[in-house]
């Protein structure tokens, strides 16, 4: 008997000494190299130096700015596209039906530099897109070279990537509304419309928050777009936070410095991850 | 492709007479238009990837566009290979995502199915921890994780890309999810014959759980393969690079040749749609984290 107490230890051992080396202590380490800067040769406690640098340094602003926007625009874009998608796909009036989830989602299925390089040629001056909209009688765009258009390029490759995993979540929730709510609502004499504000967004709720908090740690950590499409650009206007961590830790070697940036992430997911809670929570 | 998901699709309304139907037409309308409009808007660029792979590297920038496939697929990969070396590369991604897979779904999967099912001192606190873990973005643990390597001479290595990940929250968190579901009185009568806890875990529970843990190892997999910081961190010899890393490199060349780019964007992801259209179900719950069942 005293033999199997000592299974479970032994079966969570691989993961627990893994979670140790790899994460707990990182994550620990970071958060002293945060109050350390480096000079003459080795790191040295400087208290709070990073951060006070960090709220005078203008990049480090624009990136929080330009990571803020990208939040705060295409989170929701991308959001109300898939219930718009899910909700059509699950009125029950369409045929082919799996042929359009599965085109929907296949976006998601391409690795991420892929997509982003696919759109940054996608995106030139003389690229398809600009001739696309040429078509139509819209003037050129100039999507990589404008500091607003480069954040609209973002925002368009993520929702382009995004939009179809979404909908994914929210049809399968869909599919758990009793239809009964619906019928009882139209005997009622609601619309659709009404039907879809009054039953399925409520129903959804918990689903949608759940797509929110991801796409809100997702956001934050937004790196190999802005890597791979804008390279930053122009003029810093798609710096992102994990942008500017890759390039003060492994551009220019400030190991404190990028921790810093790291934690005020770290915090950023807290208080929005709470937000959304208490936004959504209460019932 | 339809009949493998429909029956997870059910119409909501099958009872239709044919007077309703008729008033529906034209509300039918607009929704075949709006998905219209949003399937080119999703295929056409895995279209205009492959029209890129088989073309000129100016043919992406003509007005009128170039729509149809050319006959440069031969000479894009060509130069795409000596570029990137497309074998070593492939086998750098693929070697890199198995390992971690096998490894990654053994270390996690023995912790899901201890969490699940014995009752042990500290269960919850460690378990807790792992969950709470999730929220911390990965770049907080970016730096400390290229130190340590650093300081071990492990930079470049497999293990390197490997190793930070090997314990997935996340993973363990859906597979005892599954785990949970398990029948503990069959644990116990395999018990009873005598059978040992490992040899349980491996011949009567894990068999049944194969749809989960399938799930499981797309995840895992789609995670290695398309992760793109840490191998950009930790690699620095071109010889060791991995797909996202050795692709994302042709962009900082001072001369672009888009063929080619095309042809390492086409060579990246077209596996994975193939693999992608033949698992689809399996693919979806994985990529979703069997958040949708």
């Amino acid at each position: 008997m005293s033999q199997t107490r000592i299974i479970p230890y032994l079966f969570i051992a691989p993961a627990v000494i893994l979670f140790l080396v790899f994460t707990a202590y990182p994550i620990f380490s970071s958060l002293l190299l945060s109050f350390q800067t480096f000079e003459a040769g080795e790191y040295s406690f400087t208290g709070f130096d990073n951060y006070v640098t960090l709220f005078h340094d203008e990049i480090f602003h624009k990136a929080l700015m330009n990571t803020f926007i990208i939040f705060i625009v295409q989170v929701p874009i991308m959001l109300i596209l898939a219930l718009v998608l899910s909700s059509v796909l699950n009125s029950g009036l369409l045929r082919l039906k799996g042929f359009f989830r599965v085109s929907f989602f296949l976006p998601t299925v391409t690795s991420l530099v892929a997509y982003s390089i696919l759109f940054s040629i996608m995106l030139q001056e003389e690229g398809i897109i600009n001739t696309v909209i040429g078509f139509l009688g819209i003037e050129a765009i100039p999507w990589l070279s404008d500091s607003f258009w480069a954040k609209a390029s973002i925002i368009l490759a993520m929702t382009w990537r995004w939009t179809g995993y979404n909908m994914v979540i929210f049809l399968a929730a869909l599919q758990n509304i009793s239809n009964d709510m619906y019928e009882a609502a139209s005997l009622d004499g609601a619309g659709k419309i009404r039907q879809f504000f009054s039953i399925t967004i409520p129903q959804l709720k918990p689903v949608i928050l759940f797509a929110g908090t991801l796409s809100t740690i997702g956001t934050l950590q937004l790196f190999d777009e802005p890597f791979n499409l804008t390279k930053g650009g122009p003029a810093d206007s798609t710096m992102t936070l994990g942008l500017y961590i890759y390039q003060n830790g492994f551009e220019f070697f400030q190991f404190g410095y990028a921790s810093a940036i790291a934690y005020i992430v770290v915090v950023l997911v807290g208080i929005l991850t709470f937000i959304q809670f208490k936004v959504a929570g209460d019932r | 492709m339809e009949a493998k998901t429909s029956n997870r699709i059910e119409p909501n309304f099958h009872k239709d007479t044919k007077v309703t139907r008729n008033k529906k037409i034209p509300q039918k309308l607009g929704m075949y238009s709006i998905l219209m409009i949003f399937l080119i808007i999703s295929i056409f660029p895995f279209y205009w990837m492959f029209i890129g792979a088989t073309n000129d590297s100016g043919k992406m920038f003509t007005n009128p566009p170039t729509l149809t496939p050319g006959d440069q697929f031969m000479k894009n990969f060509q130069n795409l290979n000596e570029s990137i070396n497309i074998p070593q590369v492939m086998f750098n991604s693929l070697f890199v995502s198995l390992i971690y897979v096998v490894a990654a779904l053994a270390v996690c999967s023995l912790a899901a199915y201890a969490f699940a099912k014995y009752e042990f001192k500290g269960r919850n606190f460690i378990f807790t921890a792992f969950l709470l873990s999730m929220m911390i973005p990965y770049q907080a643990t970016l730096i400390p994780l290229f130190r340590m390597m650093s300081e071990l001479n492990l930079l470049n290595t497999y293990f390197a890309v490997i190793a930070p990940q090997l314990c997935y929250p996340f993973a363990i968190f859906l597979l005892r999810q599954n785990f949970l579901a398990f029948p503990t009185e069959l644990i116990e009568a395999a018990r009873l014959d005598g059978a040992g806890e490992l040899k349980i875990f491996l011949q009567v529970v894990a068999p049944s759980m194969r749809p989960a843990l399938a799930a499981a190892s797309i995840f895992l997999f789609m995670t290695q393969w398309n992760s793109f910081m840490w191998p950009l961190v930790v690699l620095n010899d071109a010889s060791m690079y991995t797909f996202p890393v050795a692709l994302s490199s042709l962009m900082g060349l001072s001369y672009i040749d888009y063929g080619q780019v095309m042809m390492g964007v086409s060579i990246a992801t077209i596996p994975i749609i193939i693999f992608f259209l033949i698992l689809q179900k399996q693919f979806i719950s994985g990529m979703l984290g069997s958040a949708v069942k």
